[in-house]
């Protein structure tokens, strides 16, 4: 690291170890304190309830000025999130406000996951179930929960 | 529009200059007048057509350019008096290039003003003087009002009248702005959210919504938008989801000189793109705005070309260059035809057909109607698409000539041809003028040297050559013209007026042509030519005008059939 790390992001991973927010974590790696790997668990009464999910967070040089960079590396059935783990959320992108936090945007992560919102779809064959037999949707979205996202 | 910025500053002038009181009522009674005749550019009109409450939005938008002037002396507290007089001495060079008061008008030609920046500044802060004055707010406020009103004044003291605190609410200011002047604070115990920062005499910033942050984190955070994305008029607070616009007044506090400046000509870029009797003029390096009062709606019956004070013809309604007689609407069908391949269609489908067995295109070029397929060796008949061993002894005559279907496709194949036909008759000739054009181009900067050797050989002075630069540039506009008459007669639809409009193509198009000729002549010639080539040049325009006017009169008067559905 050349760049010492700003007083901002020491003081938010602090406190993400310190106070823990239930059902999200985020380690910073060891070599690179700018790069989290984040679990994220399925809300509860949700299609991903029981289902633990992977992410890769990144803080950019201009963070807090720019959104973090955040994938899903656990496969997921969602009609906002796409092949490649990329989340369409309005705060990651038009929306970011440099007073969110890590904190704040994974929160936002998960009422996503509780909150599939199909009209606005990143992912247009999973939307395009999604509104015209969410049910069977509903049942996939289960199934990959089962299938990619359990705890090892 | 016409009733232009030139007649609001002759009045203020007058206003401002005589003791005389303004005519208010008279101005008023003049206005509805006008508010229900067209108005050409000989009427006196005046910006108070807002007082007659139909046709609200279209008044507004052609009147309130000019409004501000009279208005803000009618409101007037000091500051915009000052603000008067300062516009008057920026903008004595007016008079001259007033062209809508000069002489009788053509109807091809448009009315028009052309603003330099600093016009344009001026008429922003007249007019947020003017709405701050009426709406008691501060002038950073009424401008963020103003611009979330998209400078619909109007309808912005409306709205402020009806529903004072939803407007604000909705344009991103608070209620009590007036009380709150915004001020760079150092407040015990505060922690910038963005920096996590306490240090205990760190200076801190917040608008009225209270989300306080570090004047450093504040500056970076207007820095990045304003220099890297370009915005504005619409910054918000950094504060989560706070819709608070930050105000010009706020950001001077905060971030250096260099940025407010960029932040200024960012707003009057938005000043401009918000009223549609603006436009910049699209000539590189052009720091000028153009206003004109042609609405889009009048696209069809009008060709809007403006005139920039930087030389360049541009048209109003789609700031391509001048495309004079041809319509809008028209222009972007033409140039889409030009430019993609549905000619080439066209040509393929007229002149070729398709192997029956492996469809591969073919062209005949010669020969008998027993065609053999170099790629799928498959023998057919040229006129029926059949087989050939199904044509039994007849060789070389096809006994099936006659059916129905063999006939359609012909039919169909000779109107592929004619719509072809029609299509490069025109496109050759507007082709062949765009071409002669860059040409004439060339001639022109030739044509200083030739100036130069005429003036060495003839013994004529700078002065007496500068007949030949006239010529030149006779010679280019005209050709410019004459290539959008063949696109506009591409979509003209026969009736009783095709034919006059074709014989003054053909005049202009004789007239260009024998004074491009003349250009041709060798410099020796030049000197003894000079009367014939200004009678040629004069004579040129002549025909140029006739054209024109004759196609925009009736464009006006919905005269010509314009086919809009054609390919």
């Amino acid at each position: 690291m050349t760049a010492p790390l700003p007083k901002r992001i020491i003081k938010e991973t602090e406190r993400l170890q310190n106070e823990p927010v239930p059902g999200i974590s985020a380690t910073p790696h060891d070599d690179n304190a700018r790069y989290f790997d984040v679990m994220v668990e399925g809300p509860g009464g949700s299609c991903y309830e029981g289902g633990v999910f992977n992410l890769e967070l990144f803080l950019p040089d201009d963070y807090p000025m720019c959104p973090p960079r955040i994938r899903f590396l656990t496969r997921i059935y969602h009609p906002n999130i796409d092949r490649l783990g990329r989340i369409c959320l309005d705060v990651l992108k038009n929306n970011w406000s440099p007073a969110l936090q890590i904190r704040t945007i994974l929160l936002s992560i998960q009422a996503l996951l509780g909150a599939p919102n199909p009209e606005d779809p990143l992912n247009e064959a999973v939307a395009k179930q999604w509104k015209e037999n969410q049910q069977e949707a509903i049942n996939t979205a289960r199934e990959w929960t089962k299938m990619y996202a359990q705890r090892k | 529009m016409p009733p232009t910025r030139k007649r609001k500053l002759d009045q203020t002038t007058s206003i401002s200059n005589a003791t005389s009181p303004p005519k208010r009522h008279q101005v008023e009674d003049l206005t509805r007048e006008e508010a229900e005749l067209p108005a050409t550019p000989q009427t006196l009109t005046s910006d108070k057509g807002m007082d007659s409450d139909d046709d609200f939005n279209s008044v507004a938008s052609s009147m309130d350019l000019g409004e501000e002037m009279s208005s803000s002396v009618d409101f007037g507290a000091a500051d915009s008096d000052g603000d008067v007089d300062e516009y008057e001495d920026d903008n004595t060079g007016f008079e001259t290039s007033a062209k809508d008061l000069v002489g009788k008008r053509k109807a091809f030609e448009t009315d028009f003003r052309v603003y330099s920046p600093q016009d344009i500044q001026n008429q922003q802060d007249a007019q947020v003087a003017e709405v701050a004055n009426l709406l008691e707010q501060p002038p950073e406020a009424t401008a963020i009002l103003l611009r979330y009103g998209r400078w619909n004044k109007e309808r912005v003291i409306e709205q402020y009248m009806d529903n004072q605190e939803e407007l604000l609410e909705k344009a991103g200011l608070g209620q009590d702005i007036r009380r709150n002047p915004p001020r760079i604070e150092s407040v015990s115990g505060f922690v910038c959210d963005i920096c996590c920062e306490d240090d205990h005499d760190m200076e801190s910033f917040a608008m009225i919504c209270g989300h306080r942050f570090c004047t450093d984190c504040y500056r970076q955070y207007l820095t990045q938008k304003i220099k890297d994305e370009g915005e504005a008029a619409r910054i918000k607070c950094p504060g989560d989801r706070c819709n608070k616009i930050i105000d010009a007044k706020s950001l001077d506090l905060l971030v250096p000189a260099d940025l407010t400046n960029r932040y200024h000509a960012l707003l009057m870029r938005t000043y401009v793109d918000d009223r549609e009797s603006l436009k910049w003029c699209p000539a590189p390096n052009c720091v000028y705005a153009v206003e004109c009062s042609v609405k889009r709606r009048d696209l069809l019956k009008i060709v809007p070309t403006v005139h920039c004070d930087c030389k360049h013809a541009f048209c109003f309604g789609c700031t391509l260059a001048d495309h004079q007689p041809c319509p809008c609407a028209l222009v972007k069908k033409w140039l889409k035809k030009c430019e993609d391949d549905s000619e080439t269609a066209n040509w393929i489908s007229a002149n070729t057909k398709e192997c029956p067995k492996c469809h591969s295109t073919i062209e005949k070029n010669g020969g008998c109607n027993h065609m053999t397929c170099r790629k799928c060796k498959n023998e057919f008949c040229w006129m029926c698409m059949g087989l050939w061993s199904e044509h039994g002894t007849s060789w070389y005559n096809c006994s099936r000539f006659e059916e129905k279907s063999g006939h359609d496709a012909r039919d169909a194949q000779a109107r592929s041809r004619q719509s072809l036909e029609r299509y490069l008759h025109y496109y050759n000739r507007y082709a062949n003028h765009e071409q002669s054009a860059k040409l004439d181009k060339d001639i022109f900067h030739k044509t200083e040297k030739k100036m130069t050797l005429l003036q060495a050989t003839s013994g004529m002075s700078w002065i007496e050559v500068q007949f030949l630069e006239g010529a030149s540039q006779a010679l280019q506009q005209c050709r410019e013209t004459l290539k959008w008459t063949y696109a506009f007669a591409y979509y003209l639809g026969r009736n009783n007026q095709t034919e006059i409009f074709e014989d003054n193509q053909r005049d202009l198009e004789m007239a260009v042509e024998n004074l491009s000729e003349m250009f041709e002549k060798p410099t020796d010639q030049l000197a003894g030519l000079k009367v014939e080539m200004l009678d040629k040049t004069a004579y040129c325009q002549k025909r140029k005008v006739v054209v024109l006017d004759d196609t925009a009169r009736k464009l006006k008067e919905g005269e010509w059939d314009l086919i809009f559905c054609t390919p």
